[in-house]
């Protein structure tokens, strides 16, 4: 667009004079094109088509169905359950410990465990997949539901900390030294003042931390045993034509779960914010 | 009882340790077993350290330009989601007002589905007898479906920008939300029109959290191995997809480890020249 369709408008209540980019128009073509093809993949979960092909043949909701009785399946969807419920809740914990460190107090660390705590998110995942792989192998440690869930707390931390961080920001110190006037050890303060009033904060970031885990597939690949996770798992059987259908059905039915965590966790942030 | 700086140690050591043993610690186990001289057992006694490895990948051009190509790839796909999430941005920083939050919401869900669920549903679209070529067959567009659009780095590129959009919004937002409004409105009475105050002005402001989205988005692609696999065919391979061979199939854990430490370098060396060109203290409110 050329600067000949500027617009000079009388300043307003804002005081600025705007463009004529159809901005709102943009937003609503980046939805579509963002919500079309999950859109399409959930109309065509209730397909009868056995293979990724157009047109739809007819609708059933029998995917669905097997499911349920696809214990495989099943047990990589539980195994993801408890993956993400330990990296979310380590994650969670080291965050915590990591941002009042940071935020409440200076010392000689305290810049590299700033950097260190941010550093997964610029380590493209392979290479800590590869990392976690060689690592496990040298110490002898069997790869299993634990090493997964230790590599997934590590790409959750800078999550959990970010989080966790602008809300300790944000906190009053002044609460912290009236309680210990009173008295309490600094333990004491952090469980009794601190803790709670990051209460929605601890929340939303346990659960940012555990849709990542949960949704994780790249470092899992390397660090799954025989246990897989149901990212790992559908991962695997996506070559495997004859079981798609399932799989979508699956993954549609997960996706819901997910999608629905992420609003609690957002509803809760913009609530204590 | 535990005075306040003596709490500092039990918050301070657990975080460090842990990121010592699951990420230094391992980082360097790559860089370790990336200088033994031969791709048999992991043995530390004979030859070590030694760039026998490293001289193997710099001598085989094929690993080479699939470097480069990953770089070329990563870097038309950081670059395409900026732009393309940059309007949204401003959108909901500067033009949706009391609705930003639900807009934002509404931006977000998708990020939250499953990865390989919006991966499958590209696959889906762009199958031979997929969506796109159903509708452009059906409306009578074209006789024949057109030639696989999946299976190409084409593929790789759209799906990975597809996935990448809604997360590189934010870092952009969150720069536009703290461009200072006094600012444009200062300009503006100084005569400024709309389009210099945002060359001269907005743009600038909002240039870290533009170079932070691209780097969001830039750093994990280089290394992206799950979407080209699905997608890509044998045209849309990546760096990643051989690293991840040398580890399964070709069992080949230090030529591997060679080049996962090359891609890492390749990836800071760039990080730190884009930086140094874009003087971040220049531009950095």
């Amino acid at each position: 667009m050329s600067a000949g369709s500027e617009v000079r408008r009388p300043s307003s209540a804002v005081g600025v004079g705007r463009t004529r980019v159809p901005l709102g128009l943009a937003y609503a073509l980046m939805i579509v094109f963002l919500y079309l093809p999950i859109g399409v993949l959930f109309v065509f979960s209730f397909s009868t088509n056995k293979n990724l092909r157009f047109p739809i043949q007819g609708y059933t909701i029998d995917w669905y169905a097997q499911i349920f009785q696809n214990e495989q399946l099943l047990t990589a969807a539980r195994n993801s359950l408890v993956v993400g419920f330990l990296a979310a809740t380590v994650a969670t914990g080291l965050g915590l410990a990591a941002g009042i460190a940071v935020v409440r107090f200076r010392f000689a660390g305290r810049g590299l465990l700033l950097a260190l705590a941010g550093a997964p998110l610029v380590v493209p995942f392979i290479m800590l997949a590869v990392a976690l792989f060689l690592l496990f192998n040298l110490l002898d440690v069997p790869r299993s539901l634990v090493t997964i869930a230790a590599g997934h707390s590590v790409i959750a931390l800078p999550y959990a900390a970010l989080i966790l961080l602008s809300r300790l920001i944000g906190l009053d110190p002044a609460l912290e030294d009236a309680a210990m006037d009173l008295g309490a050890s600094y333990p004491t303060t952090l469980r009794r003042i601190v803790i709670p009033l990051l209460g929605p904060s601890l929340l939303s970031a346990w659960l940012t931390c555990f849709i990542v885990s949960f949704d994780e597939v790249a470092l899992a690949v390397f660090l799954a045993g025989r246990d897989q996770t149901f990212p790992v798992f559908l991962y695997g059987q996506l070559r495997f034509a004859q079981t798609l259908p399932v799989m979508i059905a699956m993954a549609v039915l997960l996706m819901v779960g997910t999608v629905a965590l992420t609003l609690v966790a957002f509803a809760i942030r913009s609530r204590s914010e | 009882m535990l005075g306040r700086r003596g709490s500092l140690w039990f918050l301070a050591v657990p975080p460090y340790l842990w990121l010592i043993a699951l990420f230094l610690m391992p980082l360097g186990v790559v860089a370790a077993i990336s200088l033994l001289p031969g791709s048999g057992r992991i043995d530390f006694s004979g030859g070590w350290p030694s760039l026998n490895q490293y001289q193997q990948v710099l001598e085989t051009p094929a690993y080479l330009r699939r470097l480069g190509i990953s770089v070329g790839m990563a870097f038309v796909i950081a670059a395409s989601a900026t732009i393309l999430a940059y309007p949204i941005a401003y959108f909901l920083a500067f033009r949706a007002r009391q609705r930003a939050t639900i807009f934002l919401v509404l931006l977000l869900v998708p990020f939250a589905s499953s990865y390989l669920l919006r991966v499958m549903a590209w696959k889906l679209l762009l199958g031979r007898e997929g969506a796109i070529n159903w509708v452009l067959t059906s409306v009578g567009l074209v006789k024949e479906p057109v030639g696989l659009l999946v299976y190409s780095q084409a593929a790789v590129v759209i799906t990975l920008v597809y996935v990448w959009i809604p997360f590189a919004a934010l870092p952009i937002y969150a720069a536009l939300q703290r461009v200072d409004r006094s600012h444009l409105e200062a300009a503006a009475d100084l005569g400024a029109g709309p389009w210099t105050r945002f060359g001269r002005i907005t743009i600038p402001l909002s240039l870290p959290g533009v170079l932070a989205t691209f780097f969001m988005v830039f750093i994990p692609t280089v290394g992206e191995y799950v979407t080209p696999s699905l997608v890509g065919g044998i045209d849309g391979l990546m760096y990643g997809n051989l690293i991840q061979d040398f580890f399964t199939r070709a069992g080949n854990w230090p030529l591997g480890s060679a080049m996962a430490v090359l891609m890492l370098l390749a990836v800071l060396i760039l990080v730190t020249l884009a930086l140094r060109l874009v003087d971040l203290r220049r531009v950095a409110p």
